[in-house]
Formats: structure tokens, sequence, C-alpha cells
């Protein structure tokens, strides 16, 4: 089908691997998201908290600077599970922001253009589309929490000795396993609202409402039933008894372990199944 | 020539309504047109064969793999251009073709280059790094056509190309299917409720009605077949008499309207013998042509198959 020669040729060519397809994605959706000079300021915006981090674990090793700033060393904060578990907090309610802004407009603009039946007429399954998409944030919000916190925590090792890695290896797995899970959630959370609201900005302020009116109601159920069972559908609350119980601290103990983690699984098959209906070549209308 | 469609016993519901009901046929032809009115299973069918919608009983086979089972090899070789407006509006024409070739498996650079080669060959190249959102609706539907030729398939579906063209526009895009399908690359499956569409793109047709199919036949055999093709309409409207007598005598009637019959007469009946059945009968006959087999009469003829009349 060369432009001079103006007839249909059939591709003849090498194909790419079935299994990397899914990434043609986010790669494009990239570029979308960087045309953006707001998101590349909050992306920017969000490494704030580990320089700073950085700065800290830095200090705690330099002596001389210490003088320089005429701190005492017993002033900063303990370079301990406290001190990632709190980074992983500010990091996630980053994380939280940017999915907000990016994550409404990833499947939206597909079901407004009656795209999707172009995606699966491909060899390209609804599984791969929405880990296609899923991926655009789990890169993003990887990049800004775990990323950042092994790297502090390699800074850490590296500064105090092998020894202290090895002691601590469970704040490595904790933070891994914590911004996976709170990544996953906001992924499917943000990709479901996307596709059932078709305006990206309306979907954006319904990620924020959503999860303030379920808090809110979450209250109003603990007061009027003198209950605690109310904070099962706050998702602030099962989170950090989630993150919590990775590191091993002491949880403020409003819900078990067991029922945050039901609830968490609960939250996304949810998700999962609303996305399902969604996310179809045609929607059969009964 | 080997089948390119094999459908074997295929039924599709939706919910518990059937849609299309145990169709089954060989389809074989360079350039095969899918007719019926509305609501017939058209599309469906071809959703079907994409594997959007799973069949409840039955199978079908494209280029030998079974839909179900070879799905994602299957859509390899197919090219998709759907009925509805289908695109991403913010995306410019080349982007948006060189994504949908890159799922399909090209890699980045060859897709690039198809994706500018397709919009070309369409005549999209002046336009190509305008967004799709600001394309007229003519344009659209070259680059709807764009992307499903960019990725160079084996197969390619196109369901009602023409839809919402003006003439020039629509003379224009019927030009280059019946390019694509003289290049001999491509099996074309055209699926339209236009005849003209139809007979002017296609070589053989299927005609679904309720879900089933009336009718698959080659066009050029039907029409080089010898056969006698009459269209007379009559004074009354009490035809009921005559239309037997006609059957009776051997002839394929169909009623368009409550005047007008097309038969097709067998080698024993002679013209004179329709004005004797018609005096026997006194119907008084105002017109009487002679008309080839038309598209127009294998639908007309599959429509009225069972129930005689539209």
């Amino acid at each position: 089908m060369a432009v001079y020669k103006h007839s249909y040729q059939r591709y003849g060519g090498e194909l790419t691997a079935i299994w990397s397809r899914f990434l043609i994605l986010p790669r494009y959706a990239f570029q979308e998201v960087f045309r953006s000079k707001f998101l590349i300021a909050l992306l920017v915006g969000s490494y704030v908290c580990p320089v700073v981090y950085a700065l800290i674990i830095y200090l705690h090793h330099n002596l001389t600077a210490l003088r320089i700033l005429n701190t005492n060393p017993a002033f900063l904060v303990a370079i301990d599970k406290h001190f990632f578990y709190m980074f992983l907090q500010i990091q996630a309610g980053v994380g939280f922001l940017l999915s907000a802004l990016v994550g409404p407009g990833l499947i939206s603009p597909d079901l407004a253009n009656n795209a999707l039946p172009l995606y699966l007429s491909r060899p390209f399954s609804r599984v791969e589309y929405v880990l296609g998409k899923m991926s655009v944030l789990i890169i993003l919000l990887s990049a800004i929490t775990w990323v950042p916190g092994l790297l502090l925590l390699l800074l850490q090792s590296n500064l105090e000795g092998g020894s202290w890695f090895v002691s601590n290896l469970r704040i490595a797995g904790a933070l891994c396993l914590g911004s996976w899970i709170w990544i996953l959630f906001l992924s499917l959370f943000s990709l479901t609202l996307s596709a059932w609201v078709k305006w990206r900005f309306v979907a954006g302020a319904l990620l924020f409402g959503l999860l303030s009116f379920v808090e809110g109601m979450g209250a109003a159920i603990n007061n009027i039933f003198d209950t605690n069972a109310g904070y099962l559908i706050n998702l602030s609350e099962v989170m950090r008894t989630v993150w919590s119980s990775l590191f091993a601290l002491q949880g403020n103990g409003r819900i078990a372990l067991d029922d945050a983690w039901r609830s968490l699984l609960a939250f996304c098959v949810i998700c999962l199944l609303m996305l399902s209906r969604k996310v179809k070549a045609y929607e059969v209308v009964k | 020539m080997d089948p390119v469609i094999q459908l074997d016993h295929l039924s599709v519901n939706f919910g518990t309504r059937p849609i299309l009901k145990r169709l089954t046929a060989e389809l074989s032809g360079r350039a095969i047109g899918l007719l019926g009115p509305n609501g017939a299973g058209k599309t469906t069918l071809i959703h079907t064969l994409l594997g959007f919608h799973p069949s409840v009983e039955g199978t079908a086979r494209i280029c030998g793999m079974d839909i179900r089972r070879n799905a994602k090899q299957v859509r390899t070789l197919i090219g998709y251009m759907p009925e509805n407006d289908s695109f991403i509006a913010r995306m410019t024409a080349v982007r948006f073709l060189r994504l949908m070739a890159e799922l399909s498996g090209l890699p980045p650079r060859e897709a690039m280059e198809r994706a500018h080669e397709a919009l070309f060959y369409v005549g999209l190249g002046e336009a190509r790094y305008r967004e799709l959102g600001t394309y007229s609706q003519g344009m659209k539907q070259l680059a709807k056509l764009a992307q499903a030729i960019v990725h160079g398939p084996r197969i390619l579906f196109l369901d009602e190309p023409t839809n919402g063209l003006d003439p020039p526009a629509r003379q224009r895009l019927l030009r280059l299917i019946r390019e694509i399908r003289d290049g001999g690359q491509v099996h074309l499956i055209l699926s339209s409720h236009l005849l003209h569409d139809v007979e002017e793109c296609c070589e053989e047709v299927l005609i679904l009605k309720e879900g089933q199919i009336r009718v698959y036949c080659n066009l050029e055999e039907e029409r080089r077949a010898n056969r006698k093709f009459l269209e007379l309409e009559t004074a009354g409207d009490n035809n009921g008499s005559f239309l037997s007598a006609l059957e009776q005598a051997g002839c394929q009637c169909a009623v368009n309207g409550s005047r007008r019959i097309k038969m097709v007469l067998p080698q024993s009946v002679e013209i004179r013998d329709i004005y004797h059945l018609a005096a026997d009968r006194q119907i008084q006959i105002r017109r009487l042509h002679h008309k080839r087999d038309s598209l127009e009469d294998i639908f007309l003829k599959a429509m009225e198959e069972n129930h005689g009349r539209l």
C-alpha cells in the first residue's frame, strides 16, 4: 500500500509479541498526560516529599552538616518503620490526587467516541485493554510511591550499613506491598469511574466525592448503630489498618485486620464487576 | 476455492431472544454482500464472527480457524469498519491509525509507515495531521476504512460503509471498495441494506431474514441462469386465485404491492399461458414486461418466502 503505488497490499512483515501489546496503550496515554503542564508540575511536585526525606536521612549521617545547621541529631525524626510509614501515607495522598486527574481520562474518551469495537476487533482482549489502561496509573503511582521509598531505604542502608537493611527488611516488603495494594485499588477505582462517567471532570470530582461520601456514611452508621462497622467502608481507615499491620505497627483497633482485607477485596471485586459491564465492544440493550 | 467463512449451525441469543438461528453456510467469494432488512441479524453476525457475542450453539470458522478457540488469530486476519462513528476525537488521523496498526501487531515503525500509506490510499493524505473530531462525515467514513485496512488484513468486514454519505462521497467510497476487491488481496464482507451498494461491489450475496439464511447465491450465476423474469401489473386487487394458478403452473411469484407481481417462468410456460390464466379468472393485465434478475428480485423473493409478502 505504498503511497506512490496507490494499491492495497497485505502486510507480511514481522509481528510484535502478543503479550507485549497491552503496553502500547500506556505509551500513547503518557503522550497525552505529558501534554498537560499542570500534570507535569504535579508530578514534579510529588517528589518534594522524597527529596525532604532523603535530606533527613543524609543529615542523620552527616555531623558536619548538622553542625553547620546548628541542629542536635536527637531532634531529627528517627529513621525507622514509623518514618517510612509516614512516607507511604504522604505519597499515597499525592498518588490519589494524581489518579483523580489522570484516571478519569483513560477509558471515558474511548467509550464516548465508541472506540472500543475498534480495539476489540483486533487481537486484543478486554483484559489486555483494562491492563493497558491500568498500567498507566500503575507506572505513574509506582514512580512516586514504592520506587522512591525503596531508594530512600537503600540510601539509609548505604549510610547506616548493610546490617541495618537486613534487620529492617520488613520495611522494604511493607513499602512495596502497601504501595501495590493502594495502587491497584486506586487504579481500579478510577478506571471504574472513568468507564461509568463519560465526562472526565465529573469522574475526577466523583473520585473525591464518592470517597468522602462513603466515609461520611460510615461515620453515620457508627453513630446511629453505636458500632465500628461503618469503618469498613471508610477506605482511609481500611488502608491504615492494612498498612499498620504490614509495618508491624500498633493499629488503632477500630477494625480487625481480617475485616479490613475483606473490605478491600470487596471494593476491588465491585470495581471489577462494574468495569466488566462497561468494557465491552457493544452493549446489548435489553 | 476454500471457504473463507464457514457457519456451522451458528446460533446467537441476546438474553433469551434468539437473534441468529442455526446459520449454516460456506462463504467463499471474493466479495460477499450481507443483505437483509433492519434487525435481520447482519451486524450481529459480523460481531459474532469478531467474537463480540458468544454463540449459544454451533460455531463458525474463518480461514479454517474456529472463532471461539482461535479468537486472537482470527482477529489478526480481519479488518473491521463499524457502522457507527468509532474513533478517538482528540487524536490526529495518522496517530490514530498508527495506534490501531500497533494493536494489530505491527512494530511502531511499520505501523507509522502504513498509517501514512493507508491515509493517502483512501484520499485523506492532506488531512492526516488533523484531529478526527474535526472531520466531515465523509472523511470519518474514509478514516474508518483506513483503520480497517492499515494492518493489511486478509478479510475486510464493512458494516454499512456508505451510511450518511452524500451521492458523490458514496460513489467515491464504493469505487475505493471495488478497487480493494479488484486488487485480489482481500476478501470483502459488505453488510448493507442498500441493494445498490451490494450489487456494485459484491459477487455473492447472503440474505438474512429474522436471523435465518434465506438465500446464498452468486449474483453472476443467477443472472446468467436461463430463466425468464416477468413483471406484471393487474387492474384489480384480488389476485389470489391468479397467483395460485401461476404457482400451480410452476411459476415462482413474488408480490410487490397489491397489484404488482414479479415472477420467474419455468421452461414449460410461455407468456401466452399467463394471458390465458388471467383471462380465465377475469383478471385484467395492465402492464407486462420482461425483467432481468436484479439483486432486488432476488432480495424480494427471499423476503417473501414463507410469508408471501413483505
